[in-house]
């Protein structure tokens, strides 16, 4: 019985193999190119388009986008568009990627992060903007926020925000252990120290291992890690920014001196309520977060400059997106002008920064308004003069490897595992850039590192 | 037979083609897909971090699955025994881990697994010293099997329970008349009578444990560093495709395991059906 039942197994377990192997032979080729040209159009066909008419698809996660899109839809009552909130960065680079390989239901407007776009742009996914004469548009920007959007001979999306970094601090806590407000990194490890002698329960600044973090912090400590020409890719994860900022911060991680929370979970939120967290060094956009998800901190918290190495002012940028067109759109001229329309109109950047968006443009950020406004969040400190100024101190040159969201993937396997185990920041460092070489190789980089 | 064959075909052969016609080819940022015969699988069998992770559900697979079908025979022979009072009472408590969804079991457990804010930390305050501590090296996959086990025991035993369910009654009362004792109808009438059973829990196990996903890929979200992005062989498929860009060889390193699962299930029902005889 059970010899005939094994025989019978067995010779099913062929018969499919054999329709498997037919069937395999019959699998046609699969063209995957991406690009093709695109024809361009200028301003006035551009609004043409928009008076006529018709329906976009619009993926974004920023917390202003429907009042954004209302306010369009009422200036052009021609154009429908439908909004679909991707939740977040991460999701959204995922659930596009997985759009793209299947070439249906394509946005035509969509949200990138900045470190996102060369991973779209590269393989050909992103419609060059140039043909619609965004080119003219480059005046309006911040240099770092073009520049993010504009590199391989083309312009791939226009910024949305910008998130140069600043050091925001429980006023309460400090007050509570007694800390200045640190202005070198020596003084913020002795702050660290401080504040978790006074109550081991608190901490300083939360950080678990957060790849965001670590490339701005290099960024900030003058490092370009990670140089990017056409095909050609040089990383240094061992370069002087990046020892110098590996050398201040491994205290930190050897005495315990940080809160090791997951980063965006209610937990944390709590703890920068409840002052168990005293400081973060972030993005400009932070203070909508604040206001946002942390409603026990009002009136607890301000901002100052990000602390420096010897004194001299020095930033760097942490997040912030762009909105870009993919090139598998099937109406890119509306899309074009819905999103000049988002991104460059007075009516649509106000909405924005009515709640917390940190503009990139430089009208806003210079604007009298913008600059003088007293936020009841924090105290009535005038935190956007803090935060503009450290717009322009921003490192020039820093550039993201053209798979930042794959490094990031991996940088718990690597990086990450210096905090869990109190090792060398150092070592972390050079076994991403190891996992780096080696992927970037694979995708057929000519990587040098 | 043709409505079967069809079905068949459109929801298990035409997926299997599909990974091998996609594991046929490499992805890469720079040159798109191309052909690449069989490279992936020379890499697949090269690959560390694939071995890694195979690794670790064999080893998961050979110390979880026999405690979990160890405590659901128990269980199921507890329950069958007649001796019990308020048995179905137990037969629904055991089974209802297996009704919370898979995702909100894990989430659960990933905050009683919490030393700050969860039962552990309570459970080493009540003690003074850190007696358990899940979220370290050492423990992160005995947490894993210990949720596992949880969702799962109450499943196999309702399995083991109605193959014991399957006995007749007059055996019992002539063992009884024969003299024997609820050891020896355990050893001889019982024990037999759920082997069937057993083995295809097992089978159910292998699979469990080489697709081994949800659990740590939730906990990965608590504990990034713990988990790796290879930390089993599911998750590295996922990984590579989704963040990777690397979905042919993700289809191989699928097709790869499928193969392993399949030839250890194999053998197991070899072993299984042979003392059968």
């Amino acid at each position: 019985m059970t010899i005939t039942r094994n025989r019978r197994v067995a010779v099913g377990a062929v018969a499919t193999l054999l329709a498997v192997s037919l069937t395999a032979c019959s699998g046609g080729g699969d063209d995957d190119g991406g690009g093709g040209g695109a024809e361009g159009a200028s301003a006035d066909e551009i609004e043409a388009a928009l008076q006529e008419g018709g329906s976009i698809t619009y993926w974004t996660w920023t917390p202003q986008a429907q009042t954004q899109v209302d306010a369009f839809e009422k200036a052009y009552p021609n154009v429908d568009v439908t909004l679909v909130d991707t939740t977040g960065a991460g999701d959204a680079n995922t659930k596009l990627q997985n759009t793209l390989a299947a070439g249906t239901g394509v946005p035509d407007v969509v949200q990138i992060e900045y470190q996102s776009v060369p991973q779209f742009q590269l393989p050909g996914q992103l419609a060059d903007l140039t043909e619609y004469g965004f080119d003219e548009l480059e005046s309006l920007y911040t240099p770092s926020t073009w520049g993010a959007v504009s590199q391989n001979g083309g312009i791939w999306g226009l910024p949305q925000d910008s998130g140069p970094m600043a050091f925001f601090y429980n006023q309460e806590a400090f007050d509570a252990a007694g800390v200045e407000v640190p202005t070198t990194w020596d003084e913020y490890v002795e702050a660290a120290r401080t504040i978790k002698k006074n109550d081991p329960d608190t901490c300083l600044a939360n950080d678990s291992g957060d790849p965001g973090f670590t490339t701005s912090m290099i960024w900030q400590a003058g490092g370009t890690p990670f140089q990017t020409d056409g095909d050609a890719v040089t990383i240094d994860l061992a370069d002087e920014g990046a020892t110098k900022w590996a050398e201040m911060y491994q205290p930190l991680i050897d005495d315990e001196l940080l809160c090791q929370l997951p980063g965006w979970s209610d937990e944390w939120y709590q703890a920068l309520g409840d002052g168990t967290i005293a400081s973060v060094a972030l993005g400009a956009w932070m203070p909508g977060v604040l206001e946002d998800g942390v409603p026990d901190g009002k009136g607890k918290w301000r901002v100052a400059p990000m602390p420096t190495y010897d004194g001299t002012p020095t930033n760097a940028e942490n997040g912030g997106s762009t909105e870009s067109i993919p090139e598998a759109s099937e109406n890119k001229l509306l899309a074009a002008g819905f999103l000049k329309w988002l991104n460059s109109s007075d009516e649509s950047i106000k909405a924005f920064m009515d709640t917390g968006g940190f503009p990139a443009t430089v009208k806003d950020l210079e604007s009298a308004d913008f600059l003088g406004y007293e936020s009841e969040y924090f105290g009535g400190q005038k935190i956007n003069e803090v935060l503009a100024a450290g717009a322009s101190d921003v490192n020039e040159g820093w550039q993201y490897l053209p798979w930042q969201s794959y490094a990031n993937s991996i940088y718990a396997d690597t990086v990450g595992q210096a905090y869990l185990d109190k090792s060398s920041l150092l070592d972390g460092l050079a076994a991403w850039q190891d996992e780096n070489v080696s992927y970037g190789t694979e995708q057929g980089f000519n990587v040098n590192g | 037979m043709t409505p079967f064959l069809v079905v068949f075909a459109l929801f298990i052969v035409t997926p299997l083609v599909y990974s091998m016609y996609l594991s046929l080819f490499r992805n890469q940022l720079m040159g798109g897909t191309t052909f690449a015969g069989f490279d992936n699988y020379v890499t697949a069998f090269t690959d560390p971090k694939l071995w890694d992770g195979a690794g670790r559900v064999g080893l998961f697979f050979l110390v979880q699955v026999p405690i979990m079908l160890g405590l659901s025979l128990i269980a199921a022979l507890a329950i069958d025994s007649g001796r019990l009072h308020g048995k179905s009472f137990f037969r629904v408590a055991l089974f209802l881990p297996y009704a919370v969804p898979g995702v909100v079991a894990v989430l659960m457990w990933g905050f009683m697994y919490d030393d700050r804010l969860g039962l552990t930390g309570s459970l080493n305050d009540l003690v003074g010293f850190p007696l358990v501590d899940p979220y370290t090296k050492q423990w992160i996959l005995t947490a894993i099997g210990n949720i596992v086990t949880w969702e799962f025991v109450g499943y196999n035993m309702l399995i083991l329970y109605s193959a014991l369910k399957t006995v007749p009654v007059e055996i019992y009362e002539a063992a009884s008349i024969d003299g024997a004792n609820q050891f020896r109808i355990v050893r001889s009438i019982k024990l037999p009578a759920v082997r069937g059973a057993l083995l295809i829990a097992t089978i159910f196990s292998i699979l469990g444990s080489f697709q081994l996903f949800n659990e740590p890929n939730i906990l990965k979200q608590i504990q990034p560093a713990l988990i790796s992005t290879y930390y089993t062989p599911n998750i590295y498929a996922y990984n590579l495709s989704f963040t990777g860009n690397q979905v042919s060889y993700a289809a191989t390193v699928a097709i790869v395991m499928g193969l392993v699962t399949a030839v250890i299930a194999y053998v197991v029902q070899l072993r299984g059906t042979r003392r059968d005889v």
